[in-house]
């Protein structure tokens, strides 16, 4: 291994020991958290008509809070992760190391990885619980999995470049994140919604990564997946180039 | 001036500004290999503005730095793996303990096990063995300041900065991490060392640039700096409280506990010439000193 490369692996296991360190805030809370959702809105919307012929409402629920638990997971990861090393102080140690941008880049998205293949895989597992799920197309969930969660890891990692206080990283989630996240489809079909809201969510990049990730399991979905897959690897693109000109200029890191 | 190889740091024509504010001005000046070297000044002279530029926390708006020759932003891994800094605040890591830590920093740096019994070594020679698995945020902050120190070095750089190591520490921390330090030198590492405790500087630094309001106001060996003030002090207690006579009270330096403190111009002022005007006034003196300037007098006079 060279020196660069255990540089980048040391990184990547100090971000994966953070989270483990308080796996019960990190991975169990959110799990639980998802859970009331899904048993609060099957119990209440249990009687509706679901979207696609054949599928429960509570069926249609699941991937849906699985893809809305991750982006937020992965969000918080890199986010957090980044705005506690500054107020602590404590990232001049990761600055004066001899690392570089794809380095820090790589390593802060692969543990926001590592940390929502946990919390998909213990939703997953819980909620066989109230309803099993079929898996009609693994590659399409692999797929969405990846992009959605590594969106949100880079969109976690430009908040927290871009914050100077724990403040502004609740405003990200408050006023981006979280309005992004629940106007995306997780609880009903676009198909459902008024025409302007119909045309507004195709404008969501969080629609189609949640949409694509639906399609993985049923086999239907609102948009087709390549439209989904295209939308959430452009959005992907978009967001590390943005974050990796920062993080190459030292753009709010650097007095 | 042009960067070497052979210098552990070369620092040129460096510009930082913060608005209107010039933090530094053209700074320029190389340390060799293996120097024990103080940069000083007041608070807001720049100092700690130059070593996070060095360090790659804060980017200059104009010059070069390079550790051992190789740049600080153009060759910046290998710069940078030449190089240790222990920063000046008490900042910590609270997810950790003491060792984990250590041994993080040490692989950020491409340092994997081989370098485990060094952090067990420096564990102990900075009397941290006991606390190696407690939690960052469970130290005082003593204990803070010393695993700072034992970060900077986990991957055995040759050139090692501290910017006030000794700030807010007690005497006996003090002297472990004076003592630490001068074994560091004598081992071959360029030590380079910020302090405001002048008689810190004094005692271990062979040469020393002082930083003014963003300017190299001196940069000499140390002795040379010393011998540069063109004065010494003459302590004088005068039997009966006598008041001093009106020709000696241009020189009075200071007054404390009845006695005064003389400042005398080499060569216009005579010890003798004093001893004169007193007996001349009929004062008679109860006990006299005389002090070499220290280094605490230049900083005073360079950065008035």
């Amino acid at each position: 291994m060279t020196p660069n490369q255990r540089g980048f692996v040391t990184l990547l296991k100090k971000e994966v020991m953070r989270f483990w360190a308080v796996l019960g805030q990190t991975v169990t809370a959110p799990v639980i958290t998802a859970l009331l959702y899904l048993l609060v809105f099957a119990q209440a919307l249990s009687g509706r008509a679901s979207a696609y012929d054949g599928i429960s409402y509570t069926e249609f629920l699941v991937p849906g809070l699985i893809m809305m638990t991750v982006m937020q997971n992965a969000f918080a990861n890199t986010s957090s992760s980044l705005i506690q090393s500054k107020v602590m102080g404590n990232l001049v140690f990761l600055q004066m190391a001899p690392l570089g941008p794809w380095e820090w880049f790589a390593a802060y998205v692969l543990a926001a990885l590592v940390r929502c293949v946990l919390v998909a895989s213990a939703m997953f597992i819980a909620t066989l619980f109230f309803v099993p799920l079929p898996v009609h197309q693994p590659l399409a969930i692999l797929a969405m999995f990846l992009l959605s969660a590594g969106s949100l890891a880079v969109v976690g990692l430009i908040a927290g470049i871009v914050s100077q206080k724990f403040d502004h990283i609740a405003a990200f989630t408050n006023f981006f994140i979280n309005p992004l996240a629940f106007l995306s489809g997780v609880f009903y079909s676009v198909h459902a919604l008024p025409p302007f809201w119909y045309t507004a969510s195709h404008l969501n990049p969080f629609f189609y990564m949640i949409d694509g990730f639906r399609f993985g399991f049923f086999g239907h979905a609102d948009v087709p997946i390549l439209h989904s897959i295209a939308w959430s690897a452009g959005f992907f693109a978009l967001a590390s180039a943005v974050c990796m000109r920062m993080l190459i200029t030292g753009y709010k890191m650097k007095r | 001036m042009t960067t070497s190889p052979s210098n552990a740091l070369d620092i040129v024509g460096v510009r930082k500004s913060y608005g209107s504010l010039q933090a530094l001005k053209g700074v320029e000046f190389s340390i060799p290999r293996g120097e024990f070297f103080g940069l000083l000044g007041p608070n807001g002279a720049g100092k700690s503005t130059l070593i996070s530029i060095i360090a790659g926390l804060v980017q200059a708006d104009a010059g070069q730095i390079a550790v051992l020759g190789h740049d600080t932003v153009g060759d910046f891994r290998r710069a940078r793996r030449l190089l240790g800094v222990v920063p000046q605040e008490l900042v910590f890591d609270p997810f950790f303990k003491v060792r984990d830590m250590l041994r993080i920093q040490a692989g950020y740096y491409g340092a994997g096990r081989e370098v485990w019994p060094w952090i067990d070594e420096m564990l102990e020679r900075l009397d941290l063995t006991s606390k190696a698995n407690t939690s960052m945020r469970a130290l005082s902050g003593g204990m803070k300041r010393r695993v700072l120190i034992a970060q900077a070095l986990v991957h055995k750089p040759p050139v090692v900065i501290l910017d006030e190591p000794t700030a807010g520490v007690d005497v006996e921390l003090r002297r472990t991490l004076w003592q630490f330090m001068s074994d560091l030198h004598r081992q071959g590492q360029t030590v380079v060392l910020t302090t405001h405790y002048l008689e810190e500087a004094q005692e271990m630094c062979s040469r020393i640039a002082i930083l003014d309001r963003g300017e190299v106001k001196a940069l000499e060996s140390t002795r040379q700096l010393l011998r540069r003030h063109p004065f010494r002090f003459l302590r004088v207690k005068l039997a009966g409280n006598a008041a001093l006579p009106e020709a000696l009270r241009e020189l009075v330096a200071s007054e404390s506990d009845g006695s005064i403190e003389l400042k005398l111009e080499t060569g216009k002022h005579p010890i003798g010439s004093v001893f004169d005007a007193l007996r001349d006034a009929g004062v008679a003196i109860e006990d006299v000193q005389t002090r070499d300037p220290d280094l605490e007098d230049i900083f005073v006079e360079l950065t008035r």
